[in-house]
């Protein structure tokens, strides 16, 4: 039985077993017992045996399935494959599939042994695993259904489950956090059993390239990342430059100066900027600013490369306005009252005010609201992959082009790859530097800003 | 009364002005900020559709083209096997042949390139629908190829140096245009076909088709986990150190580089659990995850936004913890649950980074069926599109940046109307 179907007929069975006890409850009461819960809850336990230990099953089935057909498969390739590499097996393990599925090209009379076992093996196991799920719920609904009598305390065993789904869930946030780490850790560390953590950290010159035979000159491919954390640099620099004193001059006009009209239609526009998708920014970057910047540079005489980092960060900046000025709105409008009453009482002006105490009390707030700026342009990846160059040039001139970590990731990882090779794998070390350093960014921030609101709250 | 105290005032009274200056400047500088913000918002959507405008129409050839059946070895009673393999673009070429008399090879060659090779297709299923056309004349509109689209619209009166089309190209598109026979009419194609390497055959159905389905995964999952997970945390949750360690993980991961939740997908569903690459399924497992923090995020807001006094109630009456929960505080606090789950959709919509990493860019021509079938969405199709160097591509980007920005716009008035309308004060 195919996923959907399997799924439709165990909904059937948690709704029958819903019905079968709510009223087997009912009966129970029409007899004149009393209930400890109502009926509906012992229905809900019913349908909550029914249905949760098999669906379980069914995901912890689905996750492992491919690797246990897999592992048994091996045992079934010819001698010389399974003395090969694992890119080999694995090779050889795709193409058995295929052949099975009936969509392979080539007839390998060595593979058909393993072709034949595959067509078994997923014949039996599909039985096997319709029948395995169907009858673990149909013993549950059974074996509660025979439990419901009035002294059953439906409610409190529904709520506990109830209450660990949810816990359950809360705890999938705490697994990503985990999944991700787990992911760049180990293949950065695979990684970095190929080439040497101090060259990847401190060496400056940048090129991916593994030779396809090994004989070919320049085939050990170099992974010095500097070029990329200067060129990352550099953009969210140029970003900042653009995206700080805009961002919150507009916050401090927006919370001090501007009517409430003006307030009104200004604050929302600026926020659409934030809306719009990071891949419409690229597209417009690459395609309408960059040839524009490489337009004025020539005619003041400057060399300006097509992929300047100029245009990338200008336009970063730009999708970052919004971020910098609703945050530090945010936190202009904490300070409280009767700091500025305060300042005004004494004779300053406005601009003073806000100048000499509006914003050094708003301070730690603001800092933090920059630091998630960057760690926002650090980690922004469409505009300068659409905008920015590919070649690690370690520069800083905002007319050559640059390259960034997020750039080299997409380049690394898009397109046919094997994944143990050393290119591949640098794309998670990268990620891994990506994650630790925005990491540590928000997590001063949050805190920052956390302390910051107390102060005043 | 004192010569100083004088001084003092004639202090203040001279500053006055520099000051008061300085608050103009300030105040300017303000006003520049927030309108430096607008403009660019203007710049970009100005951009933007005065590109892709144009990709909602379609330059056509009107022709009476001759369905020869000798020619394609086609009769009234021929099956759609036969029509689907008779040689229809042999018989445009003929077609076109006779109209202009191209003089040898490359002549011939050049005017073939005038029509996109959909013309054929298009011959094709007329025949497939009505098999009583074969032999008849047929006065149809066939698809220009690109560069006549592009030059038909753009380019026409004004020829620079930079047109692809050779003078003697441009002298027949001229007589035709004199004959009336080109125009444009709006370009169905590009919301019915999917994405294919001819620009005046590529369309955004396919992606449009990914995302739906990689939105309603996202949806399907993030939506009730972000609603347990909130409830948990606001209702349920001891004050103590996992607790306090779960928030920090929520916030964290909300400002996590999306690209990150790609690096996840690759490495543990695509390859420890054998997730299919490239289908809307493990799209929507990582899209789900990256969403999941704002989801979260805003469903505790809402559920804060309850007052206790209707928990209090609801206590006074006798409801279980849960009831009081699920029966009182989960319906009131669910339209602005459901407000930050559009804006999270949102999100997703436009998210592209962490979809390249999972094989979303694989250049599928088939519109998907289902949640397994490869697909690719919308954001991706954007960033595909971009790199294609033909100027046909450029305006169709730009087209398909359009509806991405009419869907998101849809979504959140959606969202802000939602929260309008159901939105309670207490």
């Amino acid at each position: 039985m195919n996923y959907s179907s399997l799924i439709i007929v165990l909904l059937i069975l948690l709704g029958g077993g819903y019905l079968l006890g709510r009223n087997k409850a009912r009966a129970i009461a029409n007899q004149g017992m009393t209930l400890h819960s109502l009926p509906t809850h012992y229905g809900a336990l019913v349908a909550l045996w029914t249905g949760l230990p098999p669906l379980l099953l069914l995901i912890i089935w689905s996750l492992f399935e491919q690797q246990v057909v897999d592992h048994l498969l091996v045992a079934q390739l010819p001698q010389q494959i399974q003395a090969g590499s694992s890119a080999d097996i694995q090779l050889a393990i795709s193409k058995v599939h295929n052949l099975a599925s009936g969509t392979g090209l080539s007839a390998s009379p060595e593979l058909q042994p393993a072709v034949k076992h595959l067509q078994a093996l997923e014949s039996r196991t599909s039985m096997l695993h319709t029948g395995l799920i169907l009858a673990l719920a149909l013993l549950g609904l059974a074996v509660t259904w025979r439990r419901v009598q009035n002294t059953l305390r439906a409610r409190s065993e529904v709520e506990r489950m109830v209450r660990y789904m949810l816990f359950a869930s809360s705890g999938i946030a705490v697994l990503t956090t985990l999944g991700i780490l787990a992911s760049v850790l180990y293949e950065a560390w695979m990684f970095f059993g190929k080439v040497s953590i101090i060259e990847f950290l401190f060496g400056t010159s940048w090129s991916p390239q593994i030779a396809l035979r090994a004989d070919q000159s320049g085939s050990s491919g170099s992974f010095g990342a500097v070029p990329l954390f200067v060129g990352t640099l550099l953009i969210s620099m140029i970003a900042m430059f653009i995206a700080v004193p805009v961002g919150l001059m507009s916050a401090i006009y927006l919370s001090e100066y501007a009517t409430s009209r003006i307030r009104s239609f200004a604050k929302p526009a600026l926020e659409i900027l934030a809306g719009i998708p990071t891949v419409v920014y690229g597209f417009f970057a690459a395609l309408t600013v960059a040839p524009v910047i490489r337009g004025i540079g020539e005619s003041w005489g400057l060399d300006v490369s097509s992929e300047s980092a100029l245009a990338a960060g200008l336009v970063m900046g730009i999708m970052i306005i919004p971020f910098v000025s609703s945050l530090s709105d945010d936190v202009i409008n904490a300070v409280p009252q009767s700091l500025r009453d305060g300042s005004y009482g004494l004779g300053a002006t406005r601009s003073e005010t806000v100048r000499q105490v509006v914003i050094p009390a708003a301070l730690p707030g603001i800092v933090g609201a920059v630091m998630l700026a960057v760690s926002r342009a650090i980690g922004e990846t469409m505009i300068v992959a659409m905008a920015a160059g590919l070649a690690a040039n370690l520069t800083f001139n905002p007319l050559d082009s640059v390259t960034t970590v997020t750039v080299q990731i997409v380049t690394l990882l898009v397109g046919d790859q094997e994944f143990d090779s050393p290119k591949t794998l640098a794309a998670f070390a990268l990620g891994l530097v990506l994650f630790l350093v925005t990491l540590v960014l928000n997590f001063v921030a949050l805190k920052i800003v956390q302390k910051y609101r107390e102060q005043y709250d | 009364m004192t010569n100083t105290s004088m001084t003092t005032r004639e202090k203040v009274e001279h500053s006055m002005k520099r000051r008061r200056a300085a608050e103009s400047r300030f105040r300017l500088y303000g006003m520049a900020s927030v309108l430096f913000g607008l403009l660019c918002l203007v710049v970009l959507f100005g951009d933007i559709l005065s590109k892709g405008g144009s990709a909602f129409t379609q330059t056509f050839i009107e022709t009476e083209i001759q369905l020869d059946g000798d020619y394609l070895g086609l009769d009234a009673s021929s099956s759609d096997q036969d029509v689907r393999n008779a040689n229809f673009s042999g018989l445009v070429k003929k077609h076109f042949r006779a109209m202009v008399n191209p003089d040898g090879r490359k002549e011939r060659r050049q005017l073939y390139s005038l029509i996109s090779a959909g013309a054929a297709w298009q011959l094709q299923s007329e025949v497939i629908a009505d098999r009583s056309l074969i032999g008849s004349s047929l006065r149809i509109d066939l698809l220009a190829d690109d560069d006549v689209d592009q030059w038909f619209k753009h380019d026409r009166g004004h020829e620079g140096e930079h047109s692809r089309l050779s003078e003697l190209q441009l002298q027949w598109l001229n007589t035709w245009v004199d004959e009336g026979a080109l125009k444009t009419r709006f370009n169905t194609r590009f919301f019915t076909n999917g994405d294919s390497r001819e620009p005046e055959l590529a369309g955004i159905h396919g992606a449009i088709k990914g995302t739906f389905l990689t939105l309603l995964v996202t949806f399907l999952l993030s939506f009730p986990i972000g609603v347990a997970a909130a409830i948990y945390l606001e209702e349920f949750a001891p004050k103590n150190k996992i607790t306090e360690f779960v928030e920090i993980n929520i916030n964290n991961l909300a400002a996590v580089p999306s690209i990150t939740f790609g690096l996840l997908g690759l490495a543990i569903f695509i390859n420890i659990f054998g997730v299919a690459r490239s289908t809307p399924l493990v799209g929507g497992l990582v899209l789900t995850l990256m969403t999941l923090p704002t989801i979260i995020i805003s469903g505790r807001a809402a559920i804060k936004a309850v007052p206790p006094s209707i928990r209090e109630a609801a206590f006074g009456l006798g409801a279980s913890k849960m009831q009081v929960v699920f029966h009182h505080v989960l319906p009131l606090a669910l339209p602005g649950m459901l407000t930050g789950t559009i804006i999270g959709m949102a999100q997703a919509l436009g998210e592209t980074a962490p979809l390249l990493m999972i094989g979303m860019v694989a250049f599928v021509v088939d519109v998907p069926g289902f949640i397994n079938d490869p697909s690719t969405v919308l954001p991706v199709q954007i960033f595909l599109w971009s790199d294609s160097p033909e100027r046909a591509f450029t305006e169709r980007t730009s087209g398909a940046i359009i509806v991405l920005l009419g869907f998101l716009i849809v979504m959140n008035t959606a969202a802000v109307m939602l929260r309008r309308r159901l939105e309670r004060r207490w």
